[in-house]
């Protein structure tokens, strides 16, 4: 059977397991709809967090990025796994203690102003709606690269299937089949990084062999003679402040992100929550420290195959002729001496690939059958569903629950609430689906965006808000308005020839660090901001004392979500 | 509030504390220190093949973010039945 064929099969088994799961979730009230009941085993919710976290660029794309930057892909890798330890240390616990469904209700309620919950539900709907584009775009490449479908088409399968288990079901929905879209992604992709380690070093454990093996050294090895940057030696691309501050924003980021921070409203206690978020990281490490294994042999693979070989001998290849006609691959025999010859100067390199390449090709390069490119493809398509539903229900719970509901029609019964919440959610897929279809031009600048508006807004508000008792209405809102503010300019400075198309950045960089990392300058600024104004500002009433001095014990979780 | 359970919760929420504090000291240290502000000096020390810098930043690091959350969940539990302040498998309601 073809590649298409099994490609056609896997993908269309895949999307009837997950209609039939989200059928079986269907929810009939508001707490089933936004929190799953709060019924969710920790170990589940721990692999609907990692399906929700790794998005289909996690899956695509992120073993090519690490393979380009070497050493310095590290910021990505710590960046996004270390925010857990602060996720499940400083904030996760408490926010299921307080109960509630969404991030803004814990501001709002904390801060007793319905302006800090307006802010917050607005940052929530923008950093989600920045992220979600992404998603849907990268349904539509995986349909468009593996079964040669329209890139629309592909969007609007792909939307299809969210708004049926995303409408129907809700958080259940979403979460039981983030659990199985887990599954297939992270099989899909330990499969073909065991085989490709099994045939480059004899090993089949990645994470063994590029340790143990010499497969990294001789990577540098080729990367030094040719000229190129050293793979195992830091700050090759980035100055060492600038992996320090990266590192940190992507971390204080992803503890501030609402789509990951509401997962934890799922689980029956705090003991779960605690426990959930161990489980999360585990699941996103197995792939994490997967893929910079992966990015070794595969660009060890790919230089150490075509690297001065006669030009014959490497068109002859299977996989670099497939590779070529999508045009990831480019090679040209630039000065006629008969071998592709990788350079660092553009003019005279003659190997060109795309950094997607890495983890798509490397199922043919390692001679694997037919059906494991198929369940590559599920498994990207798997990662990026389940990413885009996680998103999709953080956005409409701000809108639907926050806006609506606790600050617009607080009278709203049950039931209206529930066709809100199903009405936004399928709106908030045809914004999502019409961004997947006509992408703004700036869909890298965006994730800048979306983990430093989070890193310096949410992430000390709902910090400060746990720890800090003293911590009132006008610190709190004094701080996330400047943190915002500040790194909205900053990036925008920072990142003008994209964003405002000016000739030359306006801003080079604040301080030496770039727009990645700006965000810790936001979050600082936050901080410093809500501790004075909090102190030269009336304290916040008992009652709200008295609710801080309730979250910080786990004792009677079950009664603070009862309401 | 009585004066006594008001103590406990004090001592309880200091265990906490000190518990996090520990944690996200080596936190640190295996990410920022080892892996950035040491990143130069540990590249000429090798755990199997590699510089021992590029495993902490590409795998060590990792896996002890990891580790370091269970031993949160493990150890709270612990200080959440001495202070006797867990959940005791009430119904959830909601």
């Amino acid at each position: 059977m073809s590649t298409e064929a099994w490609t056609l099969i896997i993908v269309g088994i895949t999307f009837a397991f997950y209609l039939y799961i989200g059928y079986m979730n269907r929810v009939r009230e508001t707490a089933g709809f936004y929190v799953a009941g709060r019924g969710v085993p920790a170990i589940a919710n721990g692999a609907a967090t990692a399906a929700d976290w790794m998005s289909g660029a996690s899956f695509v794309s992120m073993a090519g990025l690490i393979a380009f930057l070497g050493y310095d892909g590290a910021v990505y890798l710590m960046g996004w796994t270390g925010g857990y330890v602060l996720l499940a240390l400083l904030l996760a616990p408490y926010l299921r203690k307080y109960g509630k469904y969404t991030v803004p209700d814990f501001i709002g309620d904390r801060y007793y102003s319905n302006g800090a919950r307006s802010v917050a539900a607005i940052a929530t709907v923008f950093i989600s709606l920045t992220y979600v584009a992404g998603q849907m775009r990268a349904v539509g490449i995986v349909f468009s690269r593996f079964l040669q479908v329209n890139i629309v088409l592909g969007v609007i399968i792909g939307m299809a299937i969210v708004a049926f288990f995303a409408v129907l079901g809700g958080m259940k929905g979403i979460t039981w089949t983030q659990v199985a879209q887990y599954t297939i992604l992270i099989l899909a992709y330990l499969i073909t990084a065991w085989a490709i380690s099994a045939k480059l070093t004899g090993n089949p454990v990645p994470q063994l062999s590029l340790t143990f093996s010499d497969i990294a050294v001789r990577l540098n090895q080729i990367q030094t003679d040719l000229g190129l940057k050293e793979y195992l030696a830091p700050f090759q691309h980035f100055s060492q402040l600038n992996v320090l501050f990266i590192t940190l924003a992507l971390m204080i980021g992803t503890a501030g992100l609402p789509h990951v921070i509401i997962r934890f409203y799922t689980v029956p206690s705090v003991a779960d929550a605690r426990k959930s978020a161990g489980w999360a990281l585990l699941f996103i490490v197995i792939l994490y420290t997967t893929a910079p294994a992966l990015a070794v042999f595969a660009k060890y693979n790919i230089l150490h195959t075509i690297n001065d070989k006669p030009v014959e001998d490497v068109q002859n290849i299977g996989w670099v002729q497939s590779w070529m006609e999508t045009g990831l691959l480019k090679l040209e025999d630039k000065n006629g001496d008969g071998v592709f010859t990788m350079t660092s100067d553009k003019e005279s390199n003659e190997i060109v690939f795309d950094r997607d390449i890495i983890v798509l090709s490397t199922p043919e390069v390692a001679e694997l059958a037919p059906w494991v490119v198929g369940l590559v493809a599920a498994g990207g398509l798997a990662a990026a569903l389940s990413t885009a539903a996680g998103l999709l229900l953080a956005m409409s719970s701000a809108f639907s629950h926050d806006i609506y509901y606790r600050i617009l029609r607080p009278e709203a019964d049950e039931r209206q609430r529930l066709i809100v919440g199903r009405a936004t959610i399928f709106v908030a897929i045809l914004i999502a689906g019409y961004f997947g279809v006509h992408p703004p031009g700036f869909v890298g600048e965006v994730v800048a965006f979306a983990f430093g508006l989070a890193a310096a807004s949410l992430f000390p508000a709902i910090f400060l808000g746990i720890f800090d008792k003293r911590m009132n209405r006008e610190g709190a809102i004094a701080g996330i308005l400047t943190g915002l503010i500040f790194t909205i300019v900053m990036i925008v400075l920072i990142r003008s020839t994209k964003l405002l198309g000016t000739q030359e950045p306006l801003l080079d960089s604040f301080l030496g660090v770039n727009a990645q990392g700006v965000g810790v300058y936001g979050a600082i600024l936050n901080f410093i901001v809500s501790l004075v104004v909090s102190r030269l500002t009336a304290p916040p009433p008992e009652h709200i004392q008295h609710m801080v001095e309730e979250i910080r014990v786990p004792y009677g979780a079950g009664q603070a979500t009862a309401h | 509030m009585d004066q006594q359970s008001n103590d406990k919760a004090k001592a309880y929420w200091r265990a906490n504390i000190r518990l996090i504090a520990i944690l996200l000291a080596i936190w640190a240290v295996v990410s920022y220190g080892a892996a950035i502000l040491f990143a130069e000096p540990l590249s000429n020390v090798n755990v199997g093949q590699i510089p021992m810098s590029f495993w902490f930043a590409q795998q060590g690091a990792m896996i002890i973010f990891v580790i370091l959350i269970f031993v949160y969940a493990w150890r709270m539990n612990k200080i959440d039945r001495q202070f006797n302040v867990e959940e005791k498998g009430e119904e959830d309601k909601s």
